[in-house]
């Protein structure tokens, strides 16, 4: 017996009247609301021509801003990389007390605003909050300071990675991983070889999220920081520092820059995305 | 209500799904739609229903052109094969739903509701969800829920299709005493001809978007139109140029004149028949015997037998295989 | 439909380290900052705190940016839903663009939103539209960063939306319209929900986007967390966390209620 795949609606030739009503109405939202602006925002950015946008950007202060960022939006990952996939195995695999509730927890920084978050850090790291001032006696400042930027934007894209790995976790599965043990494998052995690799994709994808989270931080950062040029004034910062000083050639580029690193953030994290689904 | 098609044509891009295809319903009765996947008897279906437009054909319900009517006015009850159950309402709500649409006073609602329940048994359901009913119970409801409208036909797309062997049997004897009881034109496709043959008045079946044959079980079981037919409604077998049935070839090991001998090669058995494979001039046949009739030969791989086609029955028309 | 090979959990070893490791990290980035914001609310009193809320230039911001979240949020639910349809059922040139694109409000630093909605919205704007300064500026900058929250919630419930449902609604005699009020919309309900309980959240939180474009005139177009922010500039730490404190209450009490709603609304 021959199957064949025989689609269960067969496709429109021209759209009724209704679906495409609908269809121009989201489209018209979407392009006032997205599109037109973004559209507006590299007219401006690059309106004065490729030289006058290239300058902006090789500022010292511009150059400074960027390798800050990177750093913070490094090691904020990095931390939250490890935290991720450590909670997704405990969240999927792992059966203890208080699992609902870690599941909870890990959603909380995206219910809580930027400034609050700045502010709940202060009370803690600052120079008279519980932590912080003990370590401000032994010579040791956070906020303020990097690490304060980077403890902020942890925060911030703390939930990415976890949500990320989750999932693709749970539809796949700990058969292979089972496997693994049967054969011999120590714990270590086995996360190294088998649970690793195949949540690869989800996990690459939960880190360009949070990346892009990271590099574009702006409320809970201008909080904690004291914009310090090279030392703890982020690429967001700038933009705000310029908009203020009325440097808007500079502001528009600066904004251009990040549009086009989230642009490109999403790009790949789709693709990522698509793949990763395609392998469970 | 009768139903007819007149050269009904659908294609999905390139695949054709119906080819001309030119069929009678009669009112009252039970029809199956039988044939592989692919052959278009979904289509066909949901053709009939309206939820999909033929490229090419009329489609005409009770007398009424219906080809281009939308499948909310056509009047017919739909039951899918997997049941399709609104998952948000209660199994009353589920039922209720066509007669709400239609603004029914709430009270002949829940008479008809119960009534239907009742019939299908779903009583103490009433108040439960879809998920928590089991696979059999849900299409119980679907079927409740299409006959709730009083529909003037009731199509059934692979009904049982995703239920087990056993509740499977059981709806179907089911569905086959509810018609005896309603008498809605009723169509019914599904892939398992057992299952036409058991429960229709008339069957017709499908390949490859072309009808084949259309006629009684035992019409089309016994004079098959043509050898495809013939090896989709039954078992088969190649016999002196023929193509046979296992169970209408007599075995003996008397040597016989009219008979043609052959070594036995296989024996199988499976319940209460007896399966023998033998092999007829390095050709392979398979004989089908009941169990006692099996054992008294003393069949055996090596033995000989003498193989003949049962005289008596009637002989298909076409004398030489394809 | 998802194929969860769902595995038996274990405490296997590990377990109670990795739980140890992960609540210390939780604890020392999340739970004691916000543990101290709720401390530090009360440290004065809680009459004191109550105070630093409903002060006047405080009290209107917050009624200021909750209702205009509530109605934000009330068209998110609505646009949100349309555009994950029109994402779903339709198709048409460019529209993996427009998937894309989507997101964009979450990839996207919400300073350089306030700086692009702000270019297009306000005094340099080519299209002479200037609503700078006004509450409907606070609207559009939330419109912008609520955009995805809906539509990301709603689309693949749609997307796994048994269409035989719909089918069968209509062969019981429901119009195009009948089938979605009764049978489509019931459906997505939970997930419209979840979605207006993410933009909701977000709505009231907002500052860089805002801030931008609102120009945060005091008793006019000042949202709660800029409010809040000027409280930490101008060294009134109790008022900040007392506020604080109440963005965060509301937000879990919103949540909160609907997570039940939700779970009583979804079946099957």
């Amino acid at each position: 017996m021959v199957s064949i795949e025989v689609p269960a609606v067969a496709a429109q030739k021209t759209p009724t009247r209704g679906k495409y009503l609908l269809r121009v109405v989201a489209l018209g939202y979407l392009a006032l609301l997205l599109l037109l602006p973004m559209a507006l925002l590299c007219y401006r950015a690059f309106g004065h021509g490729l030289g006058a946008l290239w300058s902006s950007f090789t500022t010292s202060e511009a150059r400074s801003a960027v390798v800050v960022t990177l750093i913070v939006a490094g090691c904020a990952v990095a931390l939250n990389t490890v935290f991720g996939v450590g909670a997704a195995i405990l969240l999927v695999r792992r059966s203890f007390p208080g699992r609902r509730i870690l599941d909870v927890l890990v959603d909380i920084p995206q219910a809580v605003s930027p400034i609050v978050v700045g502010l709940a850090l202060i009370l803690v790291y600052g120079k008279f909050g519980i932590v912080g001032g003990w370590l401000e006696r032994h010579g040791i400042q956070l906020i303020f300071s990097l690490p304060g930027i980077v403890l902020a934007t942890a925060f911030v894209s703390l939930p990415l990675v976890v949500r990320a790995v989750a999932p693709v976790l749970a539809e796949l599965g700990d058969e292979q991983e089972q496997a693994a043990r049967t054969l011999g494998a120590s714990a270590w052995h086995t996360f190294r070889r088998v649970t690793l690799p195949s949540i690869r994709d989800a996990l690459v994808y939960g880190v360009v999220l949070a990346l892009a989270r990271s590099l574009g931080e702006y409320g809970a950062v201008t909080v904690v920081s004291g914009r310090v040029v090279g030392k703890t004034l982020t690429m967001t910062l700038l933009i705000d520092d310029r908009l203020q000083n009325f440097d808007q050639q500079a502001a528009y580029s600066m904004a251009v820059l990040l549009a086009l690193l989230a642009v490109g953030a999403l790009l790949i994290s789709r693709r990522l995305q698509s793949r990763a689904r395609r392998l469970v | 209500m009768s139903i007819s098609t007149r050269n009904v044509s659908k294609r999905f891009g390139a695949f054709t799904a119906l080819d001309d295809v030119s069929i009678d319903i009669e009112s009252g009765s039970l029809t199956a739609l039988v044939g592989p996947s692919g052959s278009g008897k979904s289509t066909l279906l949901r053709v009939i229903a309206g939820l999909d437009v033929a490229d090419a054909g009329t489609v005409r319900i009770d007398e009424h052109d219906a080809t281009h009517l939308p499948p909310q006015r056509r009047g017919v009850g739909f039951v899918f094969q997997h049941y399709a159950p609104f998952k948000h309402l209660t199994v009353y709500e589920n039922v209720a739903f066509g007669l709400r649409v239609r603004k029914t006073p709430r009270s002949d609602v829940r008479a008809r509701v119960a009534e239907l329940l009742d019939l299908v048994h779903l009583e103490k359901f009433a108040s439960r969800y879809p998920s928590q009913l089991s696979g059999g119970q849900r299409q119980r409801m679907a079927l409740a829920r299409a006959l709730a409208v009083r529909p003037r036909v009731l199509l059934l797309d692979e009904p049982f299709g995703a239920l087990d062997a056993q509740v499977r049997h059981e709806l179907r004897l089911w569905l086959r005493r509810l018609h005896d009881e309603m008498h809605v034109t009723t169509v019914i496709v599904t892939h398992d001809q057992e299952e036409a043959m058991e429960v229709a008045d008339e069957i017709v079946v499908l390949r490859d978007g072309r009808v084949q044959q259309v006629g009684s079980p035992d019409d089309v079981y016994d004079c098959p139109a043509n050898d495809w037919v013939m090896s989709f409604l039954g078992p088969v077998t190649e016999f002196d140029g023929q193509l046979v049935r296992p169970h209408e070839l007599e075995l003996t090991t008397v040597p016989d004149d009219d008979a043609l001998a052959a070594w036995v090669v296989r024996v199988t058995r499976v319940g209460f028949e007896t399966r023998v494979e033998v092999d007829v001039d390095g050709k392979p046949v398979y004989a089908q015997l009941a169990r006692d009739a099996a054992h008294l030969l003393r069949l055996a791989p090596g033995a000989r037998v003498y193989l003949r086609h049962a005289s008596g029955r009637a002989a298909r028309d076409t004398p030489k295989v394809r | 439909m998802s194929r969860r090979r769902n595995s038996a959990r274990r405490a296997g070893q590990g377990t109670g380290i990795g739980v140890g490791l992960a609540t210390l990290y939780l604890s020392l980035l999340v739970l004691l900052p916000l543990g101290a914001v709720a401390w530090k609310a009360q440290s004065g009193g809680l009459a004191h705190a109550w105070g630093q809320v409903t002060a006047p230039q405080p009290w209107a911001a917050l009624k200021m940016t909750l209702a205009v979240s509530v109605v934000v949020t009330l068209i998110n639910v609505i646009t949100g839903t349309l555009i994950a349809w029109v994402l779903v059922r339709d198709d048409f040139a460019g529209k993996r663009a427009v998937e894309l694109l989507i997101d964009l409000p979450f990839a996207l630093p919400t300073i350089v939103a306030g700086l692009v909605l702000l270019s297009l919205y306000g005094p340099t704007s080519p299209l002479h539209v200037d609503i700078a300064f006004t509450r409907l500026a606070i609207g559009l900058a939330l419109l912008f960063v609520t955009l995805p929250f809906v539509v990301r919630t709603v689309q693949p419930v749609l997307m796994e939306l048994d269409r035989d449902m719909e089918s069968a609604a209509a062969l019981l005699g429901a119009s195009g319209l009948a089938v979605v009020r009764r049978v489509v919309l019931p459906n997505l309900l939970p997930a419209m929900l979840t979605g207006a309980g993410l933009a909701f959240g977000r709505a009231i939180g907002e500052f860089g986007s805002v801030s931008l474009l609102s120009g945060n005139l005091p008793f006019h177009t000042e949202v709660s967390a800029v409010n809040i922010y000027n409280q930490i500039q101008s060294d009134n730490p109790v008022g900040a966390a007392a506020q604080s404190t109440m963005l965060l209450a509301i937000a879990a009490v919103v949540l909160l209620a609907l997570g039940l709603y939700r779970r009583r609304a979804s079946r099957g």
